[in-house]
């Protein structure tokens, strides 16, 4: 708080700190607040995929319901799933509270920073959750399942689908974030979510659903799918998968769409 | 800052106080098809060091205009430009030296109250070193230094109001604007405020506040703009505005003893007395409302005098100084909105 006498502050003084820090500042903010609720964020992340490899991977095993190869063709299912998903929840849940109730938000619209670059905060720290979510799934699965091998040699590309998964669901939620009012997010999160859930070929491999043509292409559909099946391509390549090249420039694809509607209903709810 | 109704405290003049601290300019603001724009064709200009108010009745478009000015409205044309730097061209380096205390808080609730000042300081590229004692520092002027781990959910309306200002200011911001600054907060929580930003002003930051309390605009403003339907109705300091007031002051007498055409006659006849009206009604006793051109005390003997050579006995008396409030329902009417 310097006295105005002092030196003139003439014309527009440099411009901040430049938009790098403040995005950075934003993101640790948000990387802060979920290390300090790291219990509730890894239950979350945790408890419904242990439960359905728990069940598809072990129990119906057990019973002799499933192949015993079965396991092998979940995990990598399971670990899209989760980047996806993930994703999604950290970017679309607080965004409607945000912007509908709270308003914690606009002290950084209000940093200086642009406000797509708040949007695109927004996708990469629910990205970053996401890429957590399907990284713990690697030791869960290995500990809960028994017949688990992987290509090793798949691991860059695997890391690289997961990456474009995780963005993918980053920029999904915040469409749902800024497209959807409060009052209908139980809807939606019960229409959407739950069919995403079970369209995104995490259960089953894709190319075998040759005799189920309508649902083969409802999954088509589904970002999760490709990379589901990119996993498998890269990790598992015994099972039946989609090429990588096309599971690649789905994601990419699918980033650049849900990335644009996204960004744009942000900055049409950030200004009015 | 016991002066601030009059004018602007003396500085030297510097070539850098020709520019401007906020300024606005034939600024419209129409949100989406709705007919009437919100902002209509506003301009003024306020200077740095001084503080400004916006008075208006609630949808008058004062939020509008502060939207504006802190880069979360876009205007439908006109000009807004803060320390220089137009706030639709650039917002980005708007945002930098701008602080905005809003009217609804929005204090982030998953970090507790220093980490809402520190976290402010690094969105705004604060160096990580000084954050933690800068949040301290003002804290502690803001009389919070006991709820620096408290969560924002446990502060009470003042206290969360105070840890906006502090978060506002973190960045070291040349411009602060605070919208409604202390609607809903108790008197002693208000005079709090009041003094916080008298007090920033003495130390050279500008301040733009909007409120539809004219005692806040009297009190804390330099100068006032008056603002109704997106328009802007009167600018000056309050004491000028109060002086353009036609009518001036009155004098309230309750009294007993004459009739009424004798008294009017008689107090009519008194030099500075601008009219006399008759508020008897039902009320047992004569009521009389004089109007005065100058101070009501000045004229106050020889009213009395008058009264008395008129035979009658005052009971009551109450001298009425025009405030802003005056000026403001003579400006906007006394409709509810």
């Amino acid at each position: 708080m310097s006295a105005p006498t002092a030196a003139p502050r003439t014309a527009p003084r440099q411009a901040g700190p430049g938009q790098g820090r403040a995005f950075l500042g934003v993101l640790g903010r948000d990387l802060a607040v979920t290390g300090k609720e790291f219990g509730s964020f890894i239950s979350q992340v945790l408890v419904q995929p242990f439960f359905l490899l728990f069940v598809f991977g072990v129990v119906l095993g057990q019973l002799g319901y499933v192949t015993p190869g079965y396991a092998q063709l979940l995990l990598p299912g399971l670990l899209a799933l989760n980047a996806f998903f993930v994703a999604v929840q950290a970017t679309a849940l607080p965004l409607v509270i945000d912007f509908s109730y709270t308003k914690e938000i606009e002290d950084r619209l209000l940093a200086p920073l642009s406000t797509r670059l708040v949007a695109v905060e927004k996708i990469v720290f629910g990205a970053l959750r996401g890429l957590f979510g399907s990284l713990v799934m690697i030791p869960v699965g290995y500990l809960v399942l028994d017949e688990v091998a992987w290509d090793l040699a798949g691991l860059p590309l695997a890391a690289l689908l997961l990456v474009l998964g995780s963005l993918a669901g980053g920029a999904a939620g915040l469409v749902i974030g800024t497209l959807v009012s409060p009052r209908r997010i139980n809807v939606v999160f019960a229409v959407v979510i739950t069919p995403l859930l079970f369209t995104g070929s995490t259960q089953f491999p894709f190319l075998q659903l040759g005799n189920l043509r309508w649902f083969q292409v409802i999954c088509a559909l589904n970002p999760i799918t490709y990379v589901s099946e990119g996993l498998r391509g890269a990790l598992t390549p015994s099972v039946p998968h989609l090429a990588g090249w096309i599971c690649l420039l789905a994601l990419l694809v699918s980033c650049a769409l849900f990335g644009a509607i996204g960004i744009r209903g942000f900055v049409r709810r950030a200004i009015d | 800052m016991s002066s601030q109704t009059t004018t602007l405290p003396a500085r030297p003049a510097t070539a850098d106080d020709a520019e401007p601290a906020v300024e606005v300019a034939d600024l419209v603001k129409r949100y989406g098809r709705s007919s009437r724009p919100a902002v209509d064709g506003l301009s003024f200009a306020v200077r740095r060091g001084e503080v400004f108010g916006l008075l208006g009745p609630n949808g008058a478009g004062k939020t509008t205009t502060v939207g504006v000015l802190t880069t979360r409205v876009t205007k439908t044309s006109g000009r807004a430009t803060v320390a220089g730097i137009d706030v639709s061209a650039d917002p980005v380096a708007a945002r930098a030296v701008l602080g905005v205390v809003p009217q609804r808080p929005n204090l982030d609730r998953s970090l507790d109250a220093r980490g809402n000042l520190v976290w402010h300081a690094a969105y705004h590229g604060v160096p990580r070193a000084r954050r933690r004692a800068l949040a301290d520092e003002l804290l502690e002027r803001m009389g919070l230094a006991d709820k620096a781990t408290t969560n924002p959910d446990e502060l009470s309306g003042g206290q969360a109001q105070r840890l906006i200002i502090a978060r506002g200011l973190m960045h070291d911001p040349r411009v602060l604007f605070l919208d409604e600054p202390s609607t809903g907060l108790d008197p002693q929580a208000r005079l709090f405020v009041h003094d916080r930003v008298a007090e920033l002003a003495a130390s050279g930051v500008t301040v733009v506040l909007t409120t539809h309390d004219m005692d806040e605009a009297a009190k804390l403003a330099d100068r006032v703009g008056i603002v109704d339907h997106g328009r802007l109705l009167a600018l000056d300091t309050p004491s000028a505005l109060v002086a353009a007031l036609p009518g001036e002051a009155t004098i309230d007498l309750t009294l007993t003893g004459a009739d009424v055409a004798t008294l009017r006659g008689r107090i009519d006849a008194v030099r500075g007395i601008a009219g006399v009206e008759d508020l008897t009604g039902e009320r047992p006793d004569t009521h009389l409302r004089v109007r005065c051109d100058g101070e009501a005390g000045a004229v106050l003997a020889p009213v009395l005098g008058a009264v008395a050579d008129a035979g009658a006995t005052v009971s009551e008396v109450d001298l009425g100084e025009p405030t802003l409030e005056d000026v403001f329902i003579d400006l906007t009417g006394r409709g509810l909105r």
